[in-house]
Order: structure tokens, then C-alpha cells, then sequence
């Protein structure tokens, strides 16, 4: 349908709003987590080890994702009594072990990486999986998780004292996005077909930051277009290829400055 | 040989130190990660470099260019990617993302200048041992450690006897009040930054000198660290910072020459979940506690 | 008659100061209790140790025969006391509607096949929630504004939505902060009005608040707190007239006279 290559930036493009996705929905609850590019790895490299071992994709990949969402809830338990920033570095700092074991992990590769893996990702697969996402987010608030995370994001103190467990809401949301991206993860892999640690180091997890600020923190459809803008445009403009880091950098001060909360505002509430 | 592991710890537990307490500082101040304080730190070393390389000048001299170099770098972060935020109002999320921002750029610029690879770091000093008793220590070691003493000496004396210091507690315990009772916070800020990026520039040449190789990508892992000391030692101490520092040097040490060497990295971390599992405010009370 | 809540001998320090000494106190089931008291008088402390914010430092309160000093405020949620904020405190990102459906959260039952039911518009839990928000929107007077956004409600429905939100949670106690600070009296008389009707719900409620002329027309019994400790409880008519509560407002000249 598109031609090869633009179907593989589809994919991979596909697979960023996934990962951005993975972070908006921690951060719907006030949890800034540094630290995807580590759960991505881990659901990269186990999805690859087992289709290795001649396990389907589908079940692969649900495990990688499963194994990402425990690494979730061991590191977000201590992040749930704790203030913003040093969930931050938790995350940060959990982020960095991650890359240094799959460094050092000879089983998978260590230094050199894996190679070698089938290249079982197709762009109907994470055309579904990202409308699988987007309803997610889009009826969220249909579940009291949802409204849940949202209270807890604004007002935690209050949301407590209104009946919310703020451990069990907190953690769930941390786990739920540790699962996505644990899933993008394997997505990642099977198209990339060689993985190496650094491919999962801070600059990710940072560039995933970047998508969910730039699309919009309190929009559904932000993760999407976040994604998007910050995969396509080094297709378009030479200049940004040559000067990624610069360009995102300065796109990201920008923000800060003029729209912290993103390009796309919380939606209009309708109401029934 | 257990002395010397613990004498070379306390090298690298300095220069952890240096990087730590410019955090500390401007978190005292601030309330707000400095995120691309890591990225002070290596332009520090780059500018140090530039001295020895252009003008062939010594290690000294190299110190004030990478402590000038860092301290312009600081201070431009801080108008450029911090004030326009403060005078917004507040976003808690829009400081974040203009120092990972900043700290983007920073990285790429001086890879796009210096190249990716290694740089070698050229020195004289490496080449004599002084021998203290049981323990060997090289001269720039021996540099390294009678900077960073001296650095926080100067830095305690700043903070405890001057107005600006002073100044610098006094926001740091309640910025609010302090800019009431007529401090400037403004300028309390520009030299909180100023203070904490030199530290991390002569913390950058010192690495330098004792390495013989700086790298662009050096910024991340000592930035992270950095946090890593200022989590162990407790958010907005000093003292803490300069603790916490030798604590991880020390143990970084131990463990390449006791344990597996790949472990090394990650000890950082380690330790600091550790400390936020069992001693969430750091090893020194502060009164800025992890709790909400 | 077994109280709904007993105050007992509870003290509150913060570092080197006592807020409150030994403070004692009943409330009966389906009154409207007042708590009063000059400015400082620790009011505030004990109204946040009542709802579990705070902890006491000495002493018991028990609810219903529970001793609940310490708990988690979702348990105490659970338990059935509820309350709102002195700074009414709203959650901009939801709806009015949705507002309130937080205070049916402990209520809607949990289980997978809900909670996925619900995400695709069907499943009983979650239209029952809804259901109830609106129906509570009604009982405050709100059911015009749905399609507002909570802040750009007025301080008065804002305050109303509040209370909508606490009674969501189905409490047998209600504390309520302040709820006609800043009230003109048009807006007076509808709180009043509805802190009887929620009274004829039985539902018991405890009030602090300043207004004397709302405290005194509507509360069954009063404890008023000066300087950390009670210094009178009993009903309104007794209040109005004992020495020492007159002279500890006395002390304070821009309170309002006690006669309403």
C-alpha cells in the first residue's frame, strides 16, 4: 500500500504513540515517569527471546508486556508515597539500571546485542493496537480509574478524603502504562530486528517525555499527535534529521515556556 | 590495599560531591531539578580543555576556564530556560521540561563541535606518585582532592559568612518571604546558579585530568549520579551532598575491585533506592522531606 | 441515646504547641452539631483530626463505636463520614457530573467485568453512579448548571457541588468547612435550607462556621472551643447566654454579636 519504506516509518510511528500513550496515562495521575525507554526493554527483549523460541507473536508479546507491567508496580511501590521529583529520579535512575543489566546480560547479547529477530511486525497490528489505545484514553473517564486518576492528579489530599486508594489507583496507572510500553516494546523489536540496550537509554524515554508534552498532557488524542509530529518531521525537514536532539531540545524549552500543557487543550466536557 | 581503594573513592567521591552539591543548591532554592546540570558539568570540561589545548596553560588555569566556561553556561540556562518559567507562574511541569530540553541541546551542540568520541584530556600531572604512608596517590589525584577540599570549603564560607549566602539560606528556606523582607531573588538565583555550575565545571576539568579523556556523553552519567548523591544525602543539604558523594565514590570503588566491574553504574541507583525504601529523607535531615 | 461521634480527651500538638487540650465532645445521631470559637481557637485542628487528615496526638474519636485515630481518609471514607474543604477544591478536569461520581467511588462495585462493561457504555455500576450524581445534583439545586464547567460555577454552587459530592458517598456524618463563608444572605438562606433538608435525610452533620445568625437558627447543640479547650456544649439557647463564651468573643472585636 505505501511504499516500503513509508510503511516502516508508519510502524515506527505507530509505535511511538504507543510509548507515548505508556506515559500519558501515569502522568494523568501526576506520576512523571523518566524511566519508559527501561520498560520498553524489558518487554523488547523477552518478546524477542521467546519468538526466538518459536512462541506465537500474539502471546509474546502479552508477555513482554505482562513482565513490563511487574517491573511497573515493584518500581512504582515505593514511588507512591513519595513527592513528584523523586518519582522522577526513581524513574530515571530505574531507567539506567535497566539499560546497564541489558549491557552486561550475555544471554541476550550483552554489549553487542540481538540480532536476528523475525520480523513479525506488521502496520495492521500496531494500526490495531493503537486503536486499542486511543479508546482507552478517549473513554477513560467512563471508569472510576479514570476519574480517579485525575483527581489524584489534581488534588490528591482531597481525592483521598472523597473514598479513592491512592496506592491501588496510583500503582494500576503506573503498571498499566509499564504494560503498553512493554508491548510497543515487542512491537519495536520485531521490526527493528536488532536491539541493543542503548537503543532504550534516557534519549528515549526523553523523546517519549516529548510526544506527550508537545501532543497535549490533558488530551486524549495528545500521545497521537505528539507521536506524530516528532516522528515525521525529521522525514520532512533534512535539517531536523541532521539536529534532532538540538530541534526537540529547543522544542521542548519552547513549551515550557509558551504551552506547558501541550499543543492540544483538555477537551470540551459534554455533558449527558 | 583496602586504604587505597578507599583513597581512590574518596577522589571520585569528590568530584560526585562537586557535581551533587550544585543540585542541592539550586533545589534548596528552587524546589525544581536542575536537569541539565550534567550537561554544566561537561561543557565545564570542555571549556578547561579548549584552555589547555589553545593556550597550553596548566591544570590551574585550566580549573578557571572550565569553572568560567561552566558558570557562563550555567547562568544563560537559567535566564534562558528557568526565569521565563518563573515569572509565568506555575506549571510544576514546565521547569522539567526545559532543563531536559536544555539539556538535550547542550548535548548534541558539543557533540556537533567536539564529535562523539573521546577526547583526550592532555595533562602532566598524571605522571607523578606520592606515596602517604600505605596509601599511593598520583599528583592529579592528589589535585583532585586538594580542589574539591578547597571548592567546598569556599563554598561553606560563601554560604555561611557572606550576605550573598546568607541571602541564598534565606530563600532557600521560604523564597517567598525572603523576596518580602527585600532580598532580591532574582540575583539570589543568577549566583545560586552561577555557584552550583562552577562547582560542576571544576568537578568537569578535574574528571578530565584524572581520566585523560572527556566525551559529550560524559554530561548523563555524571548528571544522574549527581542526583543519585543529592537522593542519598537528603534533597537541599550540603552536607548531605558532600556525604553522599564519597559515600558513592567509595562504594564505586569497592565494587569494581571486590565485585563484578559491570555493577558499577548501576551502584548509584541501587544505593539511592535503597535510601528511598528504607531512609526516604536522605542521610542528613533537611526539613525537605520526600513525603507529601 | 449512643452518640454517632465521641471526642474523647483528645490533644494536638505541632512541635512545641498544644493546639488542643484534652478536648471532649459528643455528637448525637441526626443533629446538626456546631463547632464554634474565636479565631484560633483550634477549630480547624480538631474539625481535621474528626475527618482524618489529622491525627490526634492524645485521645480517642470514635465513630459508631469505632476508634478510628490513624486511618487512611478513604477508610474513613468508606466508614461513612464525609466532608468538604474550606477552599472548595474541585476537580477542573472532570465535569460537575463526574465531580460527583468521585464521591460515589468507594460505592460502585469493582470487579474486571464492571469495570470493562462500563468502558463500553454499558454495565449497571457504573449508570447507577451516574444516576446518583444527578440525582444529588438535584438535591443541592443544581440540576440546571450540568453543563457547566466547575469553575465557572459561582462560590455558592461551587459550594453546593461540594456537598453534592460528599453526600454522593452515602455518609451517616457530614462535616462541613465554612460552608457559607463568603455567602451573600440570598445565598445564606439557600444553604440554610439546605442543611435542613439534608438533617431530614437523617443525616447527622457538624458545622464550623462563623455566620452566628445560620449557627443559631439551625443548630441542635453547640461546642464552642476557645484558646484549645471546650468551654460550653450544650443547645444554642443555653450558648447564647453563658458568660465565658460571651466574653471569649468579646476579646475579638469584629465578631459578630451572638444574638442573631
Amino acid at each position: 500500500m505505501l511504499g516500503s519504506y513509508w510503511e516502516s516509518v508508519t510502524i515506527f510511528m505507530g509505535i511511538n504513540c504507543l510509548m507515548a500513550v505508556s506515559l500519558y496515562i501515569p502522568m494523568s495521575a501526576g506520576l512523571i515517569s523518566l524511566g519508559q525507554g527501561g520498560f520498553m526493554a524489558i518487554g523488547a527483549y523477552l518478546c524477542a527471546v521467546l519468538t526466538k523460541a518459536d512462541v506465537p507473536f500474539l502471546p509474546a508479546l502479552a508477555a513482554g508486556g505482562c513482565a513490563a507491567a511487574i517491573a511497573g508496580a515493584v518500581v512504582g511501590t515505593p514511588a507512591l508515597r513519595i513527592r513528584g521529583i523523586y518519582v522522577m529520579i526513581l524513574t530515571l535512575g530505574f531507567g539506567e539500571i535497566v539499560r546497564v543489566f541489558f549491557a552486561n546480560f550475555e544471554p541476550t547479547g550483552g554489549a553487542s546485542g540481538m540480532g536476528g529477530i523475525r520480523p513479525l511486525t506488521t502496520l495492521w497490528q500496531v494500526v490495531a493496537a493503537d486503536g486499542l489505545a486511543l479508546l482507552l484514553l478517549w473513554r477513560i473517564r467512563h471508569v472510576r480509574f479514570g476519574r480517579a486518576m485525575i483527581a489524584i492528579h489534581e488534588d490528591d489530599l482531597a481525592a483521598e478524603t472523597m473514598g479513592i486508594n491512592l496506592t491501588r489507583t496510583k500503582l494500576l496507572s503506573f503498571s498499566l502504562g509499564a504494560l503498553i510500553a512493554g508491548i510497543a516494546g515487542g512491537f519495536y523489536a520485531h521490526q527493528a530486528l536488532f536491539i541493543d540496550a542503548n537503543q532504550f537509554d534516557f534519549s528515549r524515554s526523553a523523546i517519549v517525555f516529548l510526544y506527550v508534552i508537545l501532543g497535549g498532557v490533558a488530551n486524549p488524542f495528545g500521545p497521537f499527535v505528539g507521536a506524530a509530529i516528532v516522528t515525521l518531521l525529521p522525514e520532512m525537514l533534512r535539517f531536523v534529521q541532521d539536529w534532532r536532539m538540538t530541534v526537540f531540545g529547543i522544542a521542548l524549552m519552547v513549551m515550557a515556556i509558551w504551552r506547558p500543557d501541550g499543543l492540544l487543550p483538555a477537551p470540551r466536557l459534554r455533558q449527558r | 590495599m583496602f586504604m587505597q581503594q578507599l583513597a581512590n573513592g574518596v577522589m571520585l567521591g569528590s568530584t560526585y560531591a562537586l557535581v551533587a552539591i550544585g543540585y542541592t543548591l539550586i533545589f534548596g532554592v528552587l524546589r525544581l531539578l536542575h536537569l541539565a546540570h550534567g550537561e554544566v558539568f561537561m561543557v565545564g570540561a570542555f571549556a578547561g580543555l579548549q584552555v589547555v589545548l589553545l593556550w597550553h596553560f596548566g591544570p590551574l588555569l585550566a580549573l578557571i576556564g572550565g569553572l568560567l566556561g561552566a558558570a557562563v553556561v550555567g547562568v544563560v540556562i537559567e535566564l534562558v530556560a528557568f526565569r521565563p518559567i518563573r515569572r509565568r507562574g506555575n506549571s510544576h511541569l514546565a521547569p522539567i521540561v526545559s532543563t531536559i530540553g536544555a539539556g538535550l541541546v547542550l548535548q548534541e551542540v558539543m557533540t556537533k563541535i567536539f564529535g562523539a568520541e573521546q577526547t583526550a584530556f592532555p595533562s602532566n600531572l598524571q605522571k607523578q606518585v606520592y606515596n602517604l604512608g600505605v596509601v599511593a596517590v598520583t599528583g592529579s589525584q592528589l589535585f583532585i582532592l586538594v580542589t574539591a577540599a578547597a571548592s567546598m570549603l569556599i563554598l561553606h564560607q560563601f554560604v555561611t559568612r557572606t550576605r550573598y549566602g546568607m541571602a541564598m539560606r534565606a530563600a532557600a528556606e521560604n523564597i517567598q518571604v525572603a523576596s518580602l523582607l527585600g532580598i532580591n531573588v532574582d540575583s539570589v538565583v543568577l549566583v545560586t546558579f552561577a555557584a552550583a555550575s562552577a562547582l560542576a565545571g571544576i568537578a568537569g576539568v578535574l574528571v578530565g585530568l584524572n581520566f585523560n579523556a572527556i566525551s559529550p556523553f560524559m554530561g548523563f552519567d555524571m548528571g544522574i549520579k549527581g542526583m543519585a548523591v543529592m537522593v542519598i544525602g537528603g534533597l537541599g543539604s550540603i552536607y548531605g551532598a558532600m556525604a553522599g558523594g564519597m559515600v558513592l565514590g567509595i562504594a564505586e570503588v569497592l565494587s569494581v575491585a571486590y565485585l563484578d566491574s559491570s555493577l558499577r553504574d548501576a551502584f548509584a541507583f541501587g544505593l539511592m533506592i535503597l535510601i528511598l525504601i528504607i531512609r526516604p529523607q536522605g542521610l542528613f535531615r533537611t526539613g525537605i522531606g520526600p513525603e507529601r | 441515646m449512643t452518640p454517632i461521634l465521641r471526642v474523647a480527651d483528645v490533644s494536638r500538638r505541632f512541635g512545641g504547641y498544644l493546639a488542643l487540650k484534652n478536648v471532649s465532645c459528643e455528637i448525637a445521631p441526626g443533629h446538626i452539631h456546631a463547632l464554634i470559637g474565636p479565631n484560633g481557637a483550634g477549630k480547624t485542628t480538631l474539625f481535621n483530626i474528626i475527618s482524618g487528615t489529622l491525627r490526634p496526638t492524645a485521645g480517642r474519636i470514635v465513630f459508631e463505636d469505632e476508634d478510628y485515630a490513624g486511618r487512611r481518609p478513604d477508610t474513613i471514607s468508606v466508614m461513612g463520614i464525609a466532608r468538604n474543604f474550606q477552599q472548595v477544591r474541585l476537580v477542573r478536569g472532570l465535569s460537575i457530573v463526574e465531580n460527583v461520581m468521585i464521591g460515589c467511588h468507594a460505592r460502585i462495585e469493582r470487579g474486571m467485568l464492571g469495570n470493562l462493561a462500563a468502558f463500553f457504555g454499558a454495565g449497571g455500576a457504573e449508570a447507577a453512579a451516574r444516576s446518583k450524581a444527578r440525582d444529588m445534583l438535584d438535591f443541592v439545586g443544581l440540576s440546571h448548571k450540568l453543563q457547566t464547567r466547575p469553575d465557572e460555577l459561582t462560590l455558592a454552587d461551587q459550594r453546593r457541588l461540594e456537598i453534592a459530592r460528599a453526600l454522593a458517598s452515602e455518609p451517616r456524618l457530614l462535616l462541613l468547612d465554612e460552608p457559607a463563608a463568603g455567602m451573600n444572605p440570598a445565598e445564606l438562606v439557600e444553604i440554610t435550607a439546605l442543611l435542613r433538608k439534608i438533617k431530614s435525610y437523617g443525616v447527622t452533620t457538624l458545622l464550623v462556621e462563623h455566620h452566628m445568625q445560620l449557627i443559631m437558627s439551625i443548630a441542635d447543640s453547640i461546642t464552642v472551643l476557645s484558646a484549645g479547650s471546650v468551654i460550653a456544649d450544650g443547645p444554642p439557647s443555653a450558648i447564647q447566654h453563658d458568660p465565658e463564651v460571651i466574653a471569649a468573643y468579646l476579646g475579638q472585636s469584629d465578631e459578630p454579636a451572638l444574638d442573631p
